[in-house]
């Protein structure tokens, strides 16, 4: 019998079907991966299951009884825990406090002794006897927080553990680790269900895969049936429609030229050059460094070396704002906190630039001519929206997103660093952003897009560059813009055909 | 139009469809006007006195000081800030007024702007000391105002060990500021600190309004990293909002000095209190980027008329705390109700 089958699950978000007639089964005693692309529907999907989401028809079985999870305490005493990417620790408290919590709370009195031994017997039996329980959970490494997350999970009865992206964190050693875990709880029976775009840990650890695509399953594969090549058509499988409208660019000079860029811990080796005209794809895994590259770039983080050159001269933005002086252009990935003034008029958020020549010296701001720029904005873009005055959290993402543009415009930005795009807005609404990024292209911006999405990147780039743990993997052009060759940079498999 | 309010995420805020405007909504949208209204019909049934010119400038006067903070305060709130020190720097601008003026090597007029301008400058320093605190080295707002409160009025009492300051009442520097203080404009008899007021409540609007770093400062509590990825100065907002607040605040006890024509230590106890129920009353967010100079006059308006009001009726003062506070509970609530029911 399996010990999880869930058939039949729908889940909507306004319009859109993030998931549609998904089903899904997994057994005890087997890590099953689920796989896709980002925005396949994995994460909802085992968010329904947590109880974290509901769901539309379908139903969830395990053990063969059918389950009603409608929150995650529900779905906890049914057995089903999930560990995120972001941790749910109490990081002031100690290890201990936060393997039992749940039972901290039904004491009147707490007896920590007999709390830590339990608490060392598990960390114990999982094979991290160095972990001290009386330590705090803030001290400890991410790879150890990760256990305690998972000794969490296993100190109430625990018959399904889902992992989502739990390596992408870990370094190799930690990986390791990590994994004798898994198998450790494989062989205790426990269903493991395994989220993760590294192809060779789905090997590595995984008896089964579920490929999901579009908010629909593809299918159930025994992982030994497959290879590497195999396995990413699977995940493809997709025709490149007429989506993305046509451009009639003119490609000019260099006008952002970027040189062995480092910053932070997440870049570490960045070259590329963008023209006018020019859209440049990047891409990469969630975590490649190309968010924090286009940050350096802007200004918004510091740059620890590595030149940045702009119409051929070398600028060195230490602050957004000297960014935005040299006209570069960011949107960031968070539309809604990082992006626009939510609960502030479209007006006010395109005005929010240093670069404002509607604004004197004085700081007066001259309303009626920044009215009429913002008009003329507004029908550039083919904004929707009540008026100037509406405020932004009434329109609709895609609009949304727009108002996010316009400042840079306003301020005559013609380097724009757009930073996945087109996150979390339908299809219609990504049909607009394409016009309109084509639109920005053809009058002479150079455009550097980061996105995650395969088929925005083939559709809408000149040239694709693909990062990887910080440095640039290869760049691709014309023909060789393909969705294999993408992945396969982006994973490190050095095979591309 | 409804379908627009289902896309709209939780956290942020659904549009008042300004179609749908029900007479409920109306209600709850203009609550403290509504209030206030009310509040001035009370009165003027409860006492024929009321609705005189002279107790209206009387109770205006009283309320120079409550104006002058809140003002400040909602500068601070709309950052997303607090600033609890209001009424401590208001003791250190009466005090040093009172202080400076026979210090002064001149008297008249030029030497009363000189020292009521010194003792701006005093509270605005000691703001932008909690303006770099904040902005500069990220410190939680309530502390370093906390902190704050407790030294300016630790510094006031040093000042003269806990005594007035008295100063020679025949000194013509003096009697310009007790002029001011109790006197009015020769046409209707306006008082002069009314006047003043008038004048800075309409500045502010317009600053709040027409001026990019008002806008700005409404937009850094709205959402300061959106702010700070657009390339603007947010530090310098915030900095600039705790500055103006510390130099509106001297002002306040320089007006209260002015009316008593003496300057004690003791000035602006708990005004930061009122303040901040000013701005609350009149529809602030503490959490920042909402609130609006005219709904803040209101609220220092509905303060005043229940303190007004309650003293007509022979109140006794202990229980006006009490209904003070179950009213700024209320106006609050009110505005509680007009969010939930966007959000449905």
């Amino acid at each position: 019998m399996e010990r999880l089958s869930m058939s039949g699950i729908s889940k909507r978000f306004g319009g859109i079907h993030a998931l549609s007639d998904v089903s899904f089964s997994a057994q005890g005693g087997e890590v099953h991966a689920l796989m896709g692309e980002n925005g396949a529907g994995k994460s909802t999907l085992m968010k329904v299951l947590s109880g974290a989401y509901d769901h539309e028809g379908g139903e969830i079985r395990i053990d063969g009884n059918r389950a009603s999870i409608h929150s995650p305490h529900e779905g906890m005493k049914l057995g089903v825990s999930i560990i995120y990417q972001e941790f749910s620790l109490a990081s002031h408290m100690t290890v201990a406090e936060n393997i039992l919590m749940h039972e901290l709370g039904e004491k009147f009195s707490i007896n920590y002794r007999e709390l830590n031994r339990r608490a060392a017997r598990l960390l114990d039996e999982m094979g991290f006897s160095d972990i001290d329980p009386r330590s705090t959970v803030s001290d400890l490494t991410v790879a150890y927080q990760q256990v305690v997350e998972i000794c969490k999970a296993l100190s109430h009865e625990c018959k399904i553990l889902v992992l989502d992206e739990p390596t992408a964190v870990l370094t190799n050693h930690e990986t390791e680790k990590l994994f004798r875990l898994v198998r450790k709880l494989r062989d205790q029976g426990v269903c493991v269900i395994y989220i993760s775009h590294r192809l060779d840990e789905i090997f590595d650890l995984c008896n089964r895969v579920t490929i999901l695509k579009d908010g629909s399953t593809v299918g159930t594969w025994d992982t030994n049936t497959l290879d590497h090549d195999s396995l990413t058509n699977l995940m493809i499988g997709r025709e490149l429609t007429d989506f993305f409208p046509e451009r009639n660019a003119k490609i000019g000079a260099v006008a952002l030229e970027v040189q062995s860029l480092r910053s932070g811990s997440m870049v570490s080796d960045v070259s590329f050059s963008v023209r006018r005209g020019e859209v440049l794809g990047i891409g990469g895994l969630v975590g490649a460094g190309r968010t924090e590259a286009l940050r350096a770039i802007f200004g918004a983080d510091k740059r620890d070396g590595g030149t940045v050159t702009l119409h051929g001269q070398e600028v060195h933005n230490r602050t957004a704002g000297e960014g935005v002086r040299n006209r570069i252009g960011l949107l960031p990935e968070d539309r809604k906190h990082q992006g626009v003034l939510l609960d502030l008029p479209i007006r006010d958020n395109a005005l929010m630039t240093p670069v404002n020549p509607f604004i004197s010296v004085t700081g007066w701001i001259n309303q009626a001519s920044e009215r009429d720029k913002v008009q003329e904005l507004w029908k550039e873009l083919r904004l929707k929206a009540a008026s100037q005055d509406a405020n932004v959290s009434t329109l609709s993402g895609g609009n949304q997103q727009k108002v996010a543009l316009m400042k840079w415009l306003v301020a005559h930005c013609d380097v724009l660093l757009l930073d996945e795009p087109t996150r979390g807005v339908d299809v219609g609404a990504k049909v607009e952003i394409y016009r309109v990024i084509n639109q920005l292209a053809e009058q002479g911006a150079a455009i550097v897009m980061v996105s995650s999405e395969m088929i925005e990147l083939i559709g809408m780039c000149d040239r694709v560059m693909v990062m990887r743990g910080g440095r640039m993997a290869g760049t691709l052009e014309g023909d060789a813009i393909r969705e294999e060759n993408i992945i396969e940079l982006a994973m490190g498999q050095d095979n591309v055909h | 139009m409804s379908t627009d309010t289902t896309t709209t995420t939780r956290g942020a805020k659904a549009p008042s469809e300004s179609g749908q405007l029900s007479i409920v909504g109306l209600l709850i949208k203009y609550n403290i006007f509504i209030m206030l209204a009310a509040l001035i019909v009370a009165s003027s049934l409860l006492s024929e006195h009321f609705l005189t010119v002279q107790n209206g400038f009387n109770l205006l006067r009283q309320l120079v000081p409550l104006f002058l903070a809140s003002i400040g305060m909602l500068l601070v709130i709309l950052t997303g800030g607090i600033d609890l020190s209001v009424g401590s720097l208001a003791a250190i601008g009466g005090m040093a007024v009172a202080m400076l003026m026979p210090a002064m090597p001149f008297e008249g007029a030029i030497a009363l702007i000189c020292c009521v301008l010194l003792a701006i400058s005093a509270g605005a320093l000691l703001g932008a000391m909690n303006g770099i605190m904040v902005a500069k080295f990220n410190m939680a707002p309530f502390v370093v105002t906390l902190a704050m409160m407790t030294m300016a009025r630790g510094l006031a009492y040093m000042l003269t060990n806990g005594q007035p300051v008295r100063f020679d009442r025949e000194l013509s520097t003096a009697q310009i500021l007790k002029t001011f203080g109790s006197k009015g404009l020769p046409w209707l008899g306006i008082p002069w600190p009314i006047v003043m007021i008038a004048v800075i409540i309409v500045v502010f609007i317009l600053i709040l309004r027409r001026t990019s770093y008002g806008r700005m400062t409404v937009a850094t509590g709205s959402n300061e990293t959106a702010v700070r990825l657009a390339g603007l100065p947010v530090a310098r907002y915030k900095f600039l909002a705790y500055t103006i607040c510390g130099g509106l605040s001297a002002l306040a006890g320089i007006v209260v000095t002015s009316r008593t024509s003496v300057g004690t230590p003791v000035t602006g106890m708990a005004l930061e209190l009122d303040a901040i129920a000013a701005c609350v009353i009149g529809g602030a967010l503490l959490s920042g980027g909402k609130g609006s100079v005219t709904n803040t006059v209101i609220g220092v308006l509905i303060l005043g008329l229940i303190g007004n009001i309650m003293n007509l009726m022979s109140v006794p003062a202990y229980p006006q705390q009490i209904i003070k506070g179950a009213i700024i509970i209320l106006a609050v609530l009110l505005q509680g109700l007009g969010n939930r029911d966007a959000k449905i």
